[in-house]
């Protein structure tokens, strides 16, 4: 038998080793531009249509809320009871309420506060939610049982509760609702992800990554939570119409925007009573909030499609 | 695994005593009590009331008696409901909300789950798109609309059920059907996209061409995967469906627990309050230790320990 040592070749030795052509160098070469993550969600978001469908309405949705006000002639809280009641016109694009207030003013005051509400959910959503529930499932052991019983201490102090210690904190309004969703708002999207996490975080990708020296948090967030990036969405454009109706429900009871401010959720939930009469005073609301979310989810589905790493090309 | 249920167990009893702790002294921070009433009460009344519910002791005084009770499970009588107890209050209205509750949550996963297969499987057909419209429906309807729409389909023009005073099964289903609206639309978007995940993988291709039937690749080895996000999903849903919902309750006149939850706050039924948050935290708890434990068993990949 040879001596083994001569198995193993020395790796200093300047003579083992030779350039490398330069065919071989180019073939090594990506003919692809490089492209990072988002440039390639991007790239293709734009190219499918009801995706970019979506965003059109939501970015028209946003901007009626924020300027159409000002075109309109009438007010949001202008009484006029000659004409209370009165089906859609020319005049009142979408009738009257029982006030002689003018609908159509009304849904797009309406569309600030429940955008606003369901932006800052999906905000928080995205930031607190994914976080907390991706390091908890990424970790695991001890630390994930705390955080997830933190999770449930949080869920199970009934939602009013929050609001309304809220009000007398900071006083009663939208800033209590905001507050109180950022409180309590995330939890469902936390424990999604963290069973996304606990799933994947085992797949041959993470230890590949481990094994070039990713850092923990390069591979919860560029590895892990792209991943997981089905789910989420699906979630998040669940919780925005969840949160515009968790408002609705607040100023059902009494603690929410006051009167005669009104969110869509107000003014689906006043117009119930007559709905057999004047059948139009609930279907302006309703229908503002089913195309927003309508547009929501549209986006959703694409930016989930775009966001799959595994659908690259 | 025995070690871990352990664990798990003890942590959830300690996340209870939080919960307490947390609703009893923000509930006691909220202006206002039980007995505030606007016609005001004589200062010597007031004080006989306050002296037999015990709430003039010092707060750490009722904040460690309440413990105590809760330790005998004993929930304490209700403020506002005269001569009921907290005990009795869940006892009548929880039955009502359990069976509610489980015909919503039937329906939710019996719709749900197949109608996201369905339309992952047949992606951009007609299938598929008919059940995310239908889908997207049922979460874009607040379901104060879809509860009232019922009402007048099969109530006022059908004639089919009578609906504000509650009959037991009969008058169930309407509320259930409304009560599943929401679920069922969030599984079957949920089931669809982690299925879409699932079928792209390797291992799906493998079965396929080990010569598999569609059928079995799809319950046996897709659905398996698929199904956790939505698993995770149930433990909160569960335990929020049985708990009752306000609105629901308050349309069909059905004696749940739901009404609790709100006209308890509103009224500073302090045990009430209590009593019913910590009955519903217990059933949030065990439920998503259920669900961890499934979880596990379902992906053995998920390590638990």
């Amino acid at each position: 038998m040879a001596p083994t040592e001569n198995v193993r070749p020395d790796l200093n030795d300047p003579t083992l080793f030779e350039p490398v052509s330069e065919t071989e160098k180019r073939s090594a070469d990506y003919i692809r531009p490089s492209m990072s993550y988002w440039q390639d969600a991007w790239r293709r978001l734009r190219s499918d249509k009801l995706a970019l469908l979506g965003l059109l309405v939501i970015l028209l949705v946003f901007a009626l809320a924020l300027l159409g006000p000002w075109f309109s002639a009438w007010t949001y809280d202008a009484q006029n009871f000659m004409e209370a009641n009165e089906p859609p016109s020319w005049n009142h694009l979408f009738g009257t309420d029982m006030f002689g207030r003018d609908l159509f003013v009304r849904v797009l005051y309406g569309a600030r506060i429940s955008l606003a509400v369901g932006l800052v959910a999906s905000f928080i959503n995205l930031t607190i939610g994914v976080i907390y529930g991706g390091v908890s499932g990424f970790v695991g052991g001890r630390l994930d049982n705390f955080m997830m019983r933190v999770v449930d201490t949080i869920h199970s102090v009934p939602l009013m509760i929050y609001v309304i210690l809220l009000m007398v904190v900071v006083g009663p309004g939208l800033k209590s609702i905001f507050l109180t969703l950022g409180i309590s708002y995330w939890a469902s999207m936390a424990r999604i992800v963290r069973s996304e996490v606990m799933r994947l975080r085992n797949e041959e990708f993470i230890l590949a990554a481990r094994v070039l020296g990713a850092s923990g948090w390069r591979i919860l967030l560029r590895h892990l939570i792209p991943n997981a990036m089905g789910p989420i969405l699906v979630t998040l454009t669940f919780s925005i119409p969840q949160a515009i109706f968790a408002e609705a429900f607040l100023s059902f009871v009494g603690l929410g925007v006051s009167a005669p401010m009104a969110s869509w959720g107000v003014l689906s939930n006043d117009a119930i009573g007559t709905l057999g009469i004047y059948p139009w005073q609930l279907f302006f609301p309703a229908m503002a909030i089913s195309v927003t979310i309508l547009a929501f989810n549209f986006l959703g589905d694409g930016l989930r499609d775009a966001l799959d790493p595994r659908l690259r090309k | 695994m025995r070690r871990y249920i352990f664990q798990r167990i003890w942590t959830s009893l300690l996340t209870l005593f939080v919960v307490i702790t947390l609703t009893f002294f923000m509930m006691r921070a909220i202006p206002g009590g039980p007995f505030t009433d606007e016609k005001g009460i004589p200062p010597h009344i007031m004080a006989k009331i306050l002296e037999r519910y015990r709430l003039n002791d010092p707060l750490h005084v009722q904040y460690g008696r309440y413990l105590w009770d809760v330790l005998r499970f004993d929930l304490g009588p209700s403020y506002r409901y005269e001569g009921m107890t907290v005990n009795e209050l869940i006892a009548n209205s929880f039955p009502v909300s359990l069976l509610v509750g489980s015909m919503a949550l039937a329906l939710a996963l019996g719709v749900g789950i197949p109608a996201g297969i369905v339309s992952a499987l047949r992606r951009g057909k007609w299938q598929d798109r008919s059940a995310m419209v239908l889908a997207t429906l049922g979460i874009t309807i607040p379901n104060f609309v879809i509860a009232t729409a019922l009402v007048y389909i099969f109530a006022y023009r059908l004639g089919w059920v009578t609906v504000g005073f509650w009959e037991g099964l009969p008058t169930a289903f309407l509320p259930a059907l409304t009560l599943s609206g929401y679920p069922m639309a969030f599984i079957s978007r949920l089931t669809r996209s982690s299925m879409l995940e699932v079928i792209q993988q390797d291992y799906i291709r493998t079965a396929y061409s080990k010569g598999l039937r569609e059928r079995t690749v799809v319950y046996i080895h897709a659905l398996r995967n698929a199904i956790i996000p939505v698993i995770t999903y149930l433990g909160p849903l569960t335990a929020g469906i049985l708990t009752g919902s306000f609105v629901v309750e308050q349309v069909f006149g059905v004696p749940g627990l739901g009404t609790f939850f709100v006209s308890s706050i509103s009224n500073r039924d302090y045990t009430t309050i209590m009593g019913v948050t910590i009955f519903y935290s217990a059933l949030l708890v065990s439920l998503n230790l259920l669900v961890d434990i499934c979880l596990g068993f379902i992906d053995p990949r998920i390590k638990l320990s």
